[in-house]
């Protein structure tokens, strides 16, 4: 026996390094780092523990800007990116005909590298001396514009990083959506259809309670995610990000460990303490919110 | 008779409703393939136009007659595209195949040997999935840092080869296959390492090769943990150079020559994807996120 646990053990073992070193340690120490007030990166010193750290932060205006942000771009993409979805994979659903490449054209965008499809839409909506952008032109038709959306207004910018965020994150959604569509059985329509129950009833009856766990874990995903937003607003904005006043919580923590404004390992910590209560928070909340709503069979 | 046209009525609504549905529905996921494909279509687009065409444009054109490759000539040689390119491939194999060495035997550890505590294990290491990467990061930042391995490949890949997430998926897997293929084998002598190589591994080669494609677009698009670990050019993967190429390379304005670039570190990629269809949307319907 105790030859054998011993292999079992000897298997797991470049694992349990691995975590070992870059998972839990990590995990000890960021909170042991928010706490060590003046924390000098170079002679790895700290003068004290306490709260200064935290309080900090929540005073400093490049992190405030960066919660506004990510509030802002949670609560816009997350029920639209969600409830589009929704449209497309129940349209999607009730097709045959080229649904496969419909399908495929649809996940097209969770395999390219963000910052470069990032560059893309940069262009598409950026004005220059040279061209007012294709944004504009269509805006022009309508009578309006043009707005500079990269460099611009503010509401601009954020429209933008809205967009892309939701083209970017729409293909997980669709599919996890379409796979949940697909496993309703046709049973449950099929006596509704006897019935004469209408299209819209059947909807709501039954397609949504029976997606409701699938609906429920995008949503939480979606919210996960969307805390977390960062490399999109890279790639639209480039790397100054509190320059462009579009930085997120995540992208504050980044800049606070290494960049411009770097080398502050204590204040990057209590950042992403900060931001890791905030998703827990909500994940917290929506699985109360879902113990009335979502049904499991 | 008079029973039968009202049939036919009634079928002709019904038909009508159908092809009135149809046409909505069409429209709507046509509209939504359009905007998915549109900024593929502007990126190619524009990296066949010429600089000097591209600049003359003050109204964009949707479409190109005199097409040129000049943008990926410069591509290549105006700025390191070829190298970003290699280090991003090393960097993806090795972090790939060293993941795949140190996560088949936990798996294999999980789901076929008896030792003590390691029903404990499993749940501190499901456990560590919910830890997000922002948490760890810092340290890891700072670890590197200190070993002085900023700036080398053993930096990049270090931190990154360990997915808890993989580790479960391929126990799941691991444990469907029937013990009685593992009792015939101890009866003909064969260890445990060998079983893992040569039944083991083959009879999931489908998971596995899920899990390695997962990893490689994964890798294949980090940018945080590569940005903060290099500022050498000479150690940039793709997207911290096309975020080098954007604010220093070519001269802001010339964005042809860009879009090029972005054509070229997509194209990969979208191939990958393309051969893999299937195993991919599958792979990521059972539990990948967009990372």
């Amino acid at each position: 026996m105790e030859n054998k646990s011993l292999k079992g053990w000897l298997y797991l073992l470049p694992a349990i390094i691995f975590l070992g070193l870059f998972m839990v340690y990590p995990l000890i120490d960021v909170f042991i780092y928010s706490f060590e007030e003046g924390y000098n990166s170079a002679s790895q010193t700290y003068n004290g523990i306490g709260g200064y750290n935290y309080s900090y932060i929540l005073h400093d205006p490049y992190f405030l800007q960066a919660v506004k942000n990510t509030f802002i771009l949670v609560v816009i993409t997350v029920p639209l990116s969600t409830g589009i979805a929704l449209l497309i994979s129940v349209g999607l659903s009730s097709i045959k005909w080229i649904r496969n490449l419909y399908q495929t054209v649809y996940f097209l965008p969770y395999v390219t590298n963000t910052l470069a499809v990032g560059l893309v839409f940069m262009i598409l909506f950026k004005k220059t001396p040279y061209t007012d952008g294709l944004a504009n032109l269509i805006l022009g038709f309508f009578g309006a514009g043009p707005i500079d959306f990269i460099d611009g207004p503010y509401w601009a910018k954020m429209l933008v990083l809205c967009i892309y965020t939701i083209w970017v994150v729409m293909p997980f959604k669709i599919l996890i959506l379409t796979s949940a569509l697909a496993s309703v059985k046709q049973d449950y329509y099929n006596a509704a259809m006897v019935d004469g129950t209408s299209k819209f009833r059947m909807f709501t009856k039954i397609t949504l309670p029976m997606i409701s766990p699938m609906l429920f874990y995008l949503i939480i995903t979606g919210f996960i995610g969307a805390f977390k937003a960062y490399s999109d607003a890279v790639a639209l904005f480039g790397t100054n990000l509190n320059a462009a006043e579009m930085n997120t919580i995540v992208g504050y923590v980044y800049d606070m460990l290494y960049g411009d404004s770097g080398g502050y390992p204590s204040y990057a910590s209590a950042a992403a303490i900060v931001l890791f209560a905030i998703v827990l928070t909500i994940t917290v909340i929506n699985l109360l919110i879902s113990k009335k709503h979502v049904h499991y069979v | 008779m008079n029973k039968t046209t009202n049939f036919e009525k009634i079928e002709k609504t019904a038909r009508l409703k159908k092809n009135i549905q149809n046409v909505i529905v069409y429209t709507l996921l046509t509209f939504w393939g359009i905007v998915v494909l549109f900024p593929f279509y502007w990126m190619v687009l524009t990296s066949i136009k010429s600089y000097s065409a591209y600049s003359s444009e003050f109204i964009p054109k949707f479409f190109t007659l005199s097409p040129t490759l000049e943008n990926y000539f410069d591509a290549f040689t105006a700025v390191p595209l070829a190298k970003y390119f290699l280090n991003t491939i090393i960097f993806t194999v090795s972090t790939t195949a060293i993941m795949l060495i140190v996560i088949i035997p936990a798996a294999f550890a999980f789901a076929r040997l008896n030792f003590r505590g390691k029903n404990l294990v499993f749940t501190l290491f499901l456990a560590l999935m919910m830890i997000p990467n922002e948490l760890v990061i810092i340290t890891n930042f700072t670890t590197i840092t200190n070993w002085g391995l900023r700036n080398t490949f053993q930096g990049l890949i270090l931190p990154s080869v360990v997915s808890v997430f993989y580790i479960y998926l391929l126990k799941e897997n691991f444990a469907q296959i029937p013990d009685e293929l593992y009792y015939a084998a101890k009866v003909d002598g064969t260890s445990d390492f060998k079983y893992l190589l040569r039944v083991m591994i083959p009879m999931s080669k489908p998971t596995i090769v899920t899990i390695t494609i997962l990893k490689v677009i994964e890798c294949w698009n980090s940018y945080v943990w590569p940005r903060l670990i290099t500022d050498d050019e000479a150690f940039f993967l793709v997207s911290n150079g096309i975020q080098e190429i954007r604010e220093n390379g070519f001269g802001r304005e010339n964005i042809p020559a860009m879009m090029a670039a972005v054509v070229v570190i997509s194209v990969p990629l979208i191939i990958l994807f393309l051969i893999f269809r299937n195993k991919i949307m599958e792979g990521v319907a059972r539990g990948g996120t967009k990372g």
